[in-house]
């Protein structure tokens, strides 16, 4: 089972408000999901190679030519608050 | 013929028809535009549509074949939908999301480009569960889709409004993306054609992302020939995405031949399990002995790490989707929530914006990630990924396509599984080992159950391996007339 300070510091990770009714829900619910996905644990995976891709690795290149990028106005559209052409947000330093 | 009519025809009778003179874009686009007026009420599955546009593309597409310009296009006027991850310029994405509520893409997706440049009519998007995270569009922070044939009851998901709207003739195809099954098993309890190709077949460019190394777009259809037809529209390298592979298009069409004399059909016991729908099990093996009768090699195959799939699955993809989703912070684009600091900008705009299944899986993913429990969840199930590709490529050694059931279940009632996320999950447990292994998968109706409800089939083949994977799925179809079957709503 996981602990309440658990839930709580991986929603600080993943920078979530979570209410205190959530915290305790997904306490729970997570909890069952990893206690179901222990049977992994079962598999001998000492010298067995992990996949984090299907794809043989290769680097993907292109040539170095200069193209014509987003309009910044375009690109500025959809902010919810915009200013002199950048985003705004609240001060980061006092 | 009877706009009644006409709600029911395929990409190719339309084609046909279209290029006879007898039919033109725009008459086609109005039965559509009509037909969802007249059902979406109660379906829903269209979380926006654009009609005007619509009715422009289909006037340009009459006037371009009127020109004799693009009657080689392959879907000149032809009315598709496109599921609401896919950005589209002139639309707003949403992604099921109310984070994104009103985003409107500067770009279309490669996938919409092709669509576009294949002569397509757009009438919309379609509805999805939250980030494509879910099996019944119940994680929608919109609404619910209905299946057309149970009103009460789901469409699946998470594509299940582009599934829902090709069963209720509210277009004739429509894009979905398939990350552990959302193209497949929205098709399977609609009684429609679902086609996820191969990892690398397709471009992700545009496609929002939800778990980048499972992720693909795929078709959905009213039978297999319009899966062909739509695949080679859609199928490419695009130098935009670099997981989009450098392989020539083959000639999708040319694999239906109806012949699969000699072609060996693997079936795998290991997905006839208990909680298996008892006319599911029995509608797929009655499929797999028709293919036999069809002069096909039916064989047992052994997938032995499929009971390791699910845990696989649900730690990979929330743990790449809390990465991917770290971009929705208030700052770019979509819903901000005001505070006074930065920080707590982030965290209100996250909380307030995401839904409960889009949270949970982001608690998941971050937790799999967080040091202490990385090298028992994430790098475990990485590693157990190898093995479960391992399986295929051996089976696909000894067979060329396995043929199983997609869902074990028929479509579910509304609410049914909305408060257990693990019975929802099991929902694609046929389902998520292709994405896992990066191979294609169809889906295609093989019955319906006591209850009247559609069952699928899945035809499971190698990498790009999807014109055998046609070849058997259209042969399948030619012997039997589920597909034909529409629902009455």
């Amino acid at each position: 089972m996981l602990s309440r300070e658990t839930v709580e510091h991986i929603a600080d990770l993943a920078k979530l408000d979570l209410s205190d009714e959530e915290v305790a829900r997904y306490q729970a619910q997570l909890s069952a999901i990893l206690e179901h996905f222990e049977q992994l644990q079962a598999l001998e995976t000492e010298e067995i190679p992990p996949t984090a891709t299907v794809l043989p690795l290769r680097s993907v290149t292109r040539a170095d030519e200069v193209e014509e990028p987003l309009a910044r106005e375009v690109t500025l559209k959809n902010a919810p608050e915009a200013e002199d052409g950048c985003f705004r947000v609240p001060a980061v330093l006092e | 013929m009877e706009s009644d009519d006409l709600k029911r025809l395929t990409i190719h009778e339309a084609r046909e028809r279209l290029a006879e003179g007898d039919l033109t874009a725009v008459e086609l686009t109005e039965v559509i535009l009509d037909r969802i007026v007249a059902v979406d009420d109660e379906v829903r599955a269209y979380l926006a549509t654009s009609p005007e546009q619509a009715l422009e593309q289909a006037e340009a597409a009459d006037a371009a074949r009127a020109a004799g310009a693009g009657s080689r296009d392959a879907l000149l006027g032809i009315p598709v939908a496109v599921k609401d991850v896919l950005c589209t310029k002139s639309m707003a994405t949403t992604a099921g999301s109310r984070i994104l509520e009103g985003f409107m893409p500067p770009y279309d997706a490669t996938v919409v480009t092709r669509l576009r440049e294949a002569g397509a009519v757009i009438p919309g998007k379609t509805n999805t569960d939250e980030f494509a995270m879910g099996s019944s569009t119940e994680h929608s922070a919109y609404f619910t889709t209905r299946n057309p044939w149970d009103l009460s009851r789901v469409p699946g998901g998470s594509s299940g409004g582009s599934a829902a709207a090709v069963a209720a003739g509210e277009c004739l195809a429509a894009l979905g993306s398939d990350t552990g099954g959302s193209v497949r098993q929205p098709a399977s309890l609609c009684g429609v054609v679902g086609l996820k190709p191969t990892y690398g077949r397709v471009s992700r460019y545009g496609l929002i992302a939800f778990a980048s190394s499972l992720d693909q777009v795929g078709v959905l259809t009213k039978d297999v020939t319009d899966a062909a037809i739509m695949l080679g529209a859609i199928a490419g390298h695009d130098p935009r995405d670099g997981t989009s592979m450098e392989l020539p298009v083959p000639d999708y069409g040319a694999a239906l031949t109806g012949d699969v004399r000699g072609v060996r059909v693997g079936v795998p016991e290991a997905y006839f399990i208990e909680g298996l729908q008892p006319e599911v099990e029995e509608a797929v093996r009655t499929g797999v002995e028709t293919l036999a009768e069809l002069g096909a090699e039916v064989r047992p195959v052994s997938l032995p790490h499929t009971d390791y799939a699910l845990p696989v699955y649900y730690l990979i993809a929330p743990a790449e989707a809390s990465a991917n989703l770290a971009r929705y912070d208030g700052v770019r684009y979509g819903l901000r929530s005001e505070s006074g600091s930065l920080d707590e900008l982030y965290r209100k705009t996250r909380g307030e914006g995401f839904g409960p299944e889009v949270k949970r899986r982001i608690m998941l993913g971050a937790y799999a990630l967080s040091a202490g429990y990385y090298d028992a969840y994430y790098l475990k199930a990485q590693k157990v990924r190898t093995l479960i590709k391992a399986d295929f490529d051996a089976a696909f050694e000894e067979v060329d396509v396995i043929v199983g059931p997609t869902s074990p279940t028929t479509a579910f009632r509304v609410g049914e599984k909305a408060e257990d996320p693990l019975q929802m999950y099991l929902s694609d447990v046929f389902t998520l080992s292709m994405n896992l292994a990066g191979i294609c998968g169809l889906s295609l109706p093989c019955g319906f159950d006591g209850q009247g409800l559609p069952i699928g089939m899945q035809v499971t083949g190698p990498a790009f391996g999807e014109g055998e994977v046609l070849r058997v799925a259209h042969a399948y179809e030619q012997a039997t007339d589920w597909h034909e079957r529409r629902p009455e709503v």
